[in-house]
């Protein structure tokens, strides 16, 4: 049971996947447009939002925006229909932890949210027996309090970015592939989106405060994918 | 190309022009020279025969009869110092007597014949003799007594005339020489006016060649500058008004093609919608159909079934629309190929059922778009499963050009009137089949994202038996979008 905040302009695809939803016990609250989603942000304090990428008047792309200036942790989904390539990557750049392709079946678009929601509260796998608290340089990572924080300064971290960390730092050194972590991360399958990965090591990167060519922490491993480096 | 260029239009023009003014110059040249020669010569012959008669009836008298050699002599020289030239031989002759101007002179020139010829006849007699380079004039002519009735007797004195005629054959070999020169002249006039001429028909062919090629090319806005009004400026005209015609018809064609693509794309967005209301609450039908009435029941859970189809078909147009547009992109990424294939079999519960034969881990590796080659690899298999019979095996080797994939079942194989046509939109190889869980683009779209790679996929029949689908894929391009290379194995 979690709280979904659905925006999506066209009323019969509203109410289906609301109605397929709520079914799936989900609390929703619809609307039909990205400044009403915005309003209804605070109201309703959703756990995750799922975000139509074409809406009329304000887009999708800026309600994901708005969302992050105000929230850098709320999750997002984005629902797009396939073909809107860059837009997939705007999206993913401005900040949606994941997305769907319509039409999208409701069993499809619940197992998402369920991962993603997963993903925000923590368990990340392979760091059983590791200790809570890990430091690397002036990173820190705490594995049970879920934070992450550099030179002190909490950083905030989306679920998809926060999971890809931990993922990442808990095996310092080895080399993950794109699809492996696209699985790890992400619960797609091998076949999935590397774009993903890409996008969420950039937003990483950037609020680690990496340069963008020198980083420290997240490596790209060219041809293969990327690992932490434990200074 | 070369060899026809020999006999080309300028070769054939020059060869025409010159063979023309050659006869013509020829011709004219040898007329005149004829008419020229034999008027000079005709001249210069009566001047010297006129003025022997005159010489003659002047100092015949002076000759007794019958005369001795020193009178011949004498006669002979008097003849000869009365030329005002002094470049006539004179010879006289009576009987076996004879005198001539010059002693001991054997006079070669008047021949048996000429002698004869004189005896023979009263009037003059006259040769013109060839020797050694020199021409002379001989002429020859025997001395009369005229009587008071008219009729006239030979005195025996015969006499004979040599003059050379050096001057009017030098007046002839000008003649000759001037011909020749004019002739030259003439010919390389000709040429030069062969050559113009060849220009002038060939610059406008050349142009009118390089303006097809530009055609052919696809550049239909080719147009002539139309120069003139001769048959090459028509032909310009011509070609001008044919590529309008085909730039119109092209761009009506690709305007009317363009629509229906567009038309395909829209139909499909505009079917997306409701089909994603629709999709949406598919599961709540399938899981609320056992508590309904059976009739229900069915009809709601074929509304259930035949709306994933429907949202399958509409998003394998949309693929195709976005191949059509060239709007399809490729995601590259390097990822193991064996690793891949294993993948798209398990995610579709095909591991059991069809067999591999792939190489160890990270044996062939290549930057690929991984969705694609999983829809490449799912389409074949799928096609292979559907059309085939089992066994189906899937191969994957290193090939020269890259990977190689291959796809064979154990099924009939594919008949030769289908052969061709398996990668169409639609197609269909039995109409009266009854509709297969496909959408009729699978094999489409997996050319589509072979050729969107560089590779080639092609179908055929394998020799033991059933039908063998075989991709090849370039796993090295584009390697210059790799994002952030901050650090490299080495």
């Amino acid at each position: 049971m979690s709280r979904v905040l659905l925006i999506e302009d066209d009323p019969a695809v509203r109410e289906g996947v609301a109605l397929a939803l709520r079914r799936q016990n989900h609390d929703v609250d619809a609307t039909a447009t990205g400044e009403e989603g915005m309003d209804r942000l605070r109201a309703f304090r959703p756990d995750i939002v799922v975000l139509d990428l074409m809406l009329p008047g304000m887009t999708g792309l800026d309600v994901c925006r708005g969302i992050r200036a105000v929230d850098q942790t709320l999750p997002i989904i984005m629902a797009t229909a396939r073909g809107d390539e860059v837009d997939i990557v705007v999206g993913l750049e401005a900040g949606a932890d994941d997305y769907v392709v319509k039409p999208v079946l409701a069993r499809v678009l619940d197992a998402r949210i369920r991962a993603v929601l997963r993903r925000a509260a923590g368990s990340t796998p392979g760091a059983e027996g590791l200790p809570k608290i890990d430091t690397y340089g002036d990173l820190t990572v705490d594995r049970s309090g879920l934070t992450v924080a550099l030179n002190g300064e909490p950083i905030a971290l989306a679920p998809s970015e926060l999971r890809l960390l931990l993922t990442l730092s808990a095996s310092p050194g080895q080399v993950f592939s794109r699809q492996q972590l696209l699985e790890a991360v992400w619960e797609h399958d091998y076949h999935g989106d590397a774009r993903l990965v890409d996008a969420c090591v950039k937003r990483l990167r950037t609020k680690m405060s990496e340069p963008p060519r020198a980083s420290r922490f997240i490596h790209t491993v060219r041809g293969f994918g990327y690992r932490f480096a434990a200074q | 190309m070369r060899k026809r260029r020999l006999l080309g239009l300028r070769a054939r023009l020059v060869v025409a022009f010159g063979l023309v003014a050659a006869v013509a110059a020829i011709s004219a040249g040898a007329l005149t020279f004829r008419e020229a020669r034999t008027g000079v010569l005709q001249q210069s012959q009566d001047a010297t025969i006129r003025q022997l008669r005159a010489q003659l009836n002047q100092r015949a008298g002076e000759l007794a009869l019958p005369p001795d050699e020193p009178m011949l002599r004498k006669f002979a020289q008097g003849m000869a110092a009365n030329e005002s030239q002094g470049s006539w031989r004179v010879l006289v002759t009576y009987g076996d007597l004879s005198g001539s101007s010059v002693r001991g002179d054997p006079f070669p020139e008047v021949t048996p014949a000429v002698r004869e010829a004189v005896g023979a006849s009263k009037a003059t007699v006259f040769q013109r003799v060839r020797d050694d380079g020199r021409t002379s004039l001989v002429v020859g002519m025997s001395i009369l007594f005229g009587a008071p009735d008219g009729a006239a007797t030979a005195t025996g004195v015969r006499v004979f005339l040599v003059v050379p005629q050096t001057t009017e054959q030098a007046y002839v070999d000008a003649l000759v020489t001037a011909v020749e020169r004019a002739m030259v002249a003439a010919l390389a006039l000709a040429v030069v006016l062969a050559l113009l001429a060849a220009r002038g028909v060939l610059v406008p062919v050349r142009k009118l060649r390089l303006a097809t090629r530009r055609i052919a090319e696809g550049r239909l806005d080719t147009r002539l500058a139309v120069n003139g009004s001769d048959e090459l400026a028509d032909l310009s005209h011509t070609f001008n008004e044919t590529a309008a015609a085909l730039e119109t018809s092209v761009a009506e064609l690709r305007e009317m093609e363009a629509r229906a693509r567009r038309f395909a794309a829209d139909v499909s967005h505009e079917l997306r919608t409701p089909l994603a209301a629709m999709s949406a609450v598919t599961d709540i039908l399938d899981e609320d159909a056992a508590r309904l009435d059976p009739d229900t029941a069915t009809a709601v859970r074929l509304i259930s079934e035949e709306t994933v189809k429907l949202a399958r078909l509409v998003d394998d147009l949309m693929e195709i629309s976005r191949f059509d547009a060239g709007a399809a992109v490729l995601h590259l990424d390097e990822i193991d190929l064996a690793e891949s294939i294993r993948r798209t079999l398990a995610s579709r519960g095909w591991t059991d059922t069809v067999a591999t034969d792939l190489p160890p881990p990270h044996a062939v590796r290549g930057r690929v778009d991984p969705r694609r080659l999983d829809v490449v690899v799912a389409n074949l298999v799928g096609n292979a499963l559907k059309h085939g019979a089992h066994p189906v095996q899937v191969r994957l080797s290193a090939g020269d050009a890259g990977a190689v994939i291959e796809v064979r079942d154990s099924g009939p194989g594919i008949p030769h009137d289908v052969l061709p046509h398996v990668f169409e939109r639609f197609y269909k190889s039995d109409t009266a089949r009854i509709r297969s869980e496909g959408s009729g683009l699978g094999l489409s779209i997996t050319a589509e994202n072979v050729r969107i790679h560089g590779g080639t996929v092609r179908a055929a029949d394998h020799p033991a038996g059933g039908a063998v689908f075989t991709v090849e894929l370039p796993l090295w391009r584009d390697e210059s979008h790799e994002e952030n290379p901050s650090w490299n194995p080495s």
